[in-house]
């Protein structure tokens, strides 16, 4: 009778924990503990490929990766026959978080006014909640770059996990002052300032920042002097001041050829220390130059039409592979905000059209991390290092691909956007075309 | 007097001729050996050959001979599939937005061709041999539209023209027609307005119809006095709509719109309607479905606007599995040179078969613009309208190698030189060093409005 009892008991349980876990499907959690993935192709990005081996996750760590590893005993055993693990992607340069809708103005945060505004922090206007996060994460894409725009100095980049309900639980461990690079090309066809009129609007914001420039390094030697005391309360001033001493990364967006080797010059004749160039559209017309620079570069995107007529259809996808070729350390990003969830096509071009299918998916894990300085913790799948990484059935860079596990931190994130959710509801719509 | 008459028809005929053997009509004989044959509608074919004679497929099989002195193309390793084409496209266009009036059925995109633009020969470095050169979408009913092959080359705007492809015709709803708060005091302001424009124009040609054939019916008769109505080709043209004569296209995005538009081509009895971008035409698929209307999707676009937030890269599928005539378009310059690409992502979204995923950029976009008994597939008979793939076309890793229109090759990935422009500006000094301005995130539709209306017209405010 108890036993029967303990029967039905356990059959209500069930039920009950059943119908639970059935509501929570329909929005569910992310969640964290120890984790087993075995049976998996490991593709380290660092270390090789390591054939049906097991990944360990604890404490939001990777703590094994090998093919005789022991499963701890409270690890969740996810069983990886026939997929493959990855490092999480990494874009280095979007707009995500910082944009909802990109007709409105009023949902958009990465324009401040002013051209010279580096105290302003990307990090603290992201949305941790912006319905584009889950849509990118569910693709792979883990770790992004947000990234303001608009004047000389718009501000400051964060990388961010894309995972996490405040902007301390997203942060991944980097932040750099983003500048502009005055643009000495016409801006499109629809540009339709003369000649003249360009050469002096870019002669203009030249001297603006050097002026800029110049009154920063006398800050960082006034702050020096008085040993970090006493100075007015400048926060233009006192953001620049990292980047002077070679603490901060200086990103410059930076794209016509003439303008990359500009900035190639104001770089070196003011020994900036810690520097990327980020877009670097025609990277490829002066690729030994930014080599023997050793400045990294953030490139993309790639999927894009060439700057200028006469160039070869194919110049912009072939455009990190012909850098890379020279020496350049490169990374690719997508400059996006929506559709950043297409990182790995970017990557994908530029291995069509000329990079190794190796370097380009180092473009968007290790070298991006390393161009950071972050690649104690993300970039490859290796022992010690953040448990971010995504299990998918296949090269994630191969369109068809389906991603089918994405780890952040240790933390498990449910595959759902509200894109797949409009799919559940509506691939077979009930009602159909009658109610009754 | 007659003889001079003679001169002129001798002259005429002379032009006509010449314009006819000119680089843009051109039609080729060749032969494509032993490449694995994507025919969309037949199947897929390994080592099979495809023979094209004077523009057109007279053969698909193996161990076909060429015809001497034809070229051959030796495709082995590689994907032989019919030419890319583009439901939605602007590109080889001099300007796109009339939108002066919330009705201009009166203009044509053939009148504004521009056989130079890069964009043309980008796009058939992507595969793409034939696209609908589109109106925007400024206004309610916009202009007619041109469906064009892309025989890159010709100098002459007339030889893009694809002769005998049906009339079409863009209409527009939602955010860009209604441009809320821009366009102070203008009709349409909302979603009710374009509907009622809409209407009201059709009614408007009803009722212009009726009078032309009730003169036409009594002009001959004895002691008939009356003069005829006052020409009007804008309703003339939307009297061809009522008549299917025209396709429409039309511009939308929110469900709500969709339906609406649906039921005003019903009330009017307007079958031939093609939904363009389409965001939220996976809400309505059954409606769609239902009616025989059709749709021109992005594959992932959303969030570029308002009205595209609630989309899902899903939309495709889900139309697909409806039973919706679906295809991919591009709207963009960047787009067009990498349609296969966005058909793929249905295999990501929706995992639909290799054969759905490429007749979204074939058959189905032809069927949309009433071509597909000439284009889209590899059949006898079809034009030779051919792209050859280095790997699949769906994969990442796929590469266009050679596009082939009218049985003429107009690119070739080996033998052209990296600057195919047909004419060079002398006097341009600074280049123009675009820098990812063609990166997803806006639809193209709205091109010239800004300063068409603020500046022009000084509407703003």
């Amino acid at each position: 009778m108890k036993n029967r009892f303990h029967i039905v008991l356990g059959a209500i349980t069930t039920i009950v924990i059943g119908l639970i876990w059935q509501t929570e499907a329909q929005s569910p959690k992310g969640k964290t503990g120890t984790f087993a993935l075995t049976n998996a192709t490991i593709e380290t990005i660092t270390k090789g490929t390591i054939a049906n081996g097991t990944v360990i996750l604890k404490g939001g760590k990777i703590v094994e990766v090998g093919t005789s590893v022991a499963i701890p005993s409270d690890a969740e055993v996810i069983d990886c026959n026939g997929l493959k693990i990855y490092p999480g992607m990494i874009d280095g340069g979007t707009t995500v978080g910082l944009s909802e809708v990109g007709s409105d103005k009023k949902t958009q945060d990465f324009n401040e006014a002013g051209e010279v505004v580096p105290q302003v922090k990307a990090l603290t206007a992201v949305n941790p909640n912006s319905a584009v996060i889950p849509v990118t994460r569910v693709s792979g894409v883990t770790t992004v770059i947000a990234k303001p725009d608009g004047g000389l100095f718009p501000g400051t980049a964060a990388l961010i996990n894309l995972f996490g309900y405040t902007p301390d639980q997203m942060y991944a461990g980097f932040e750099g002052v983003v500048m502009n690079f005055p643009n000495t090309g016409r801006r499109g066809f629809f540009d339709r300032r003369s000649d003249d009129e360009i050469k002096k609007a870019a002669e203009k914001s030249l001297k603006k920042l050097d002026e800029v420039w110049d009154k920063a390094v006398q800050y960082h030697k006034l702050d020096s002097a008085m040993k970090g005391k006493g100075l007015d309360y400048y926060p233009e001033m006192e953001a620049l001041l990292p980047v002077v001493r070679g603490e901060r990364m200086l990103m410059i967006e930076v794209n016509a050829a003439k303008d990359i080797q500009a900035v190639l010059k104001w770089v070196a004749d003011r020994k900036i220390r810690k520097v990327a160039l980020t877009g670097v559209t025609e990277g490829w017309r002066v690729a030994d130059e930014i080599a023997k620079a050793k400045i990294p570069v953030i490139t993309g995107p790639v999927i894009a039409i060439p700057t200028r007529d006469y160039d070869r259809y194919d110049q912009i996808y072939a455009n990190p592979g012909l850098m890379k070729k020279a020496g350049v350390k490169v990374a690719i990003r997508t400059a996006g905000t929506e559709n950043v969830r297409n990182l790995p096509y970017h990557a994908g071009f530029a291995a069509a059209y000329g990079m190794s299918k190796e370097d380009a998916l180092r473009a968007i894990t290790i070298e991006p991390a390393e161009i950071l300085g972050v690649n104690d913790k993300l970039g490859s799948v290796e022992k010690g290092k953040n448990a971010t990484l995504i299990v998918c059935d296949g090269d994630p860079m191969e369109t068809k691909t389906q991603i089918k596990y994405v780890f952040i931190d240790g933390w498990m994130v449910p595959m759902v956007s509200r894109q797949t959710l409009l799919y559940d509801e509506f691939l077979k719509r009930e009602p159909g075309v009658s109610k009754n | 007097m007659k003889s001079k008459l003679t001169y002129q028809v001798l002259l005429l005929a002379l032009t006509l001729g010449l314009t006819h053997q000119s680089a843009g009509q051109d039609k080729g004989t060749m032969l494509i050996k032993n490449g694995t044959v994507l025919t969309i509608t037949k199947g897929t074919l390994e080592n099979t050959d495809v023979l094209i004679r004077d523009g057109k497929i007279s053969q698909v099989g193996k161990g076909l001979k060429a015809p001497s002195g034809a070229k051959e193309i030796d495709a082995t390793g590689l994907f032989v599939m019919p030419g890319i084409i583009d439901a939605h496209s602007h590109i080889g266009l001099e300007s796109i937005n009339e939108g002066t009036s919330q009705v201009t059925a009166e203009v044509w995109q053939g009148d504004a061709i521009d056989p130079l633009q890069m964009s043309i020969y980008r796009a058939l470095a992507g595969g793409c041999t034939t696209s609908h050169a589109m109106h925007g979408s400024a206004n309610s009913i916009g202009g007619q539209c041109q469906t064009i092959k892309h025989r890159y080359g010709t100098f002459l705007p007339e030889e893009l023209i694809m002769q005998g492809a049906p009339r079409t015709i863009k209409f527009a709803l939602g955010e860009n027609p209604t441009n809320h708060g821009t366009r102070d005091g203008l009709l349409p302001q909302t979603r009710m307005g374009v509907e009622f424009v809409i209407r009201e124009a059709f009614s408007q040609a009803k009722a212009y119809m009726a009078e032309w054939d009730k003169y036409n019916k009594n002009k001959t008769a004895k002691g008939f006095r009356g003069a005829p109505p006052e020409y009007s080709y804008r309703l003339e043209t939307l009297g061809e709509i009522l008549k299917g004569n025209i396709i429409i296209h039309c511009h939308s995005y929110r469900a709500d719109e969709i339906y609406m538009m649906l039921n005003v081509c019903k009330d009017f009895g307007i079958k031939k309607i093609v939904f363009q971008h389409v965001n939220e035409g996976f809400k309505v698929a059954p409606e769609l479905a239902a009616y025989g209307a059709m749709a021109s999707v992005f594959a992932d676009w959303w969030a570029y606007k308002f009205e595209v937030y609630y989309s899902t890269a899903y939309n495709a599928t889900i139309l697909v599995r409806n039973g919706v005539t679906t295809s991919i378009n591009s709207d963009s310059p960047d787009l067009i040179r990498h349609l296969y690409h966005e058909a793929g992502k249905t295999q990501k979204y929706g995992g639909l078969s290799d054969d759905e995923a490429l007749s979204l950029i074939t058959i189905n976009p032809a069927k949309q613009l009433g071509i597909e008994s000439r284009v889209g597939s590899i059949e006898v008979g079809k034009e030779g309208d051919i792209t050859i793939f280095k790997n699949h076309p769906l994969s990442i890793y796929g590469v266009p190698q050679y596009s082939i229109v009218d049985g003429i090759v107009r690119f070739d990935r080996e033998k052209d030189p990296a600057d195919m422009r047909l004419l060079p500006d002398p006097k341009a000094e600074i280049d123009v060093t675009l820098h990812g301005q063609y990166d997803e995130g806006h639809d193209n539709c709205l091109q010239d409005v800004e300063y068409l209306f603020n500046d022009l017209v000084g509407l703003k405010n």
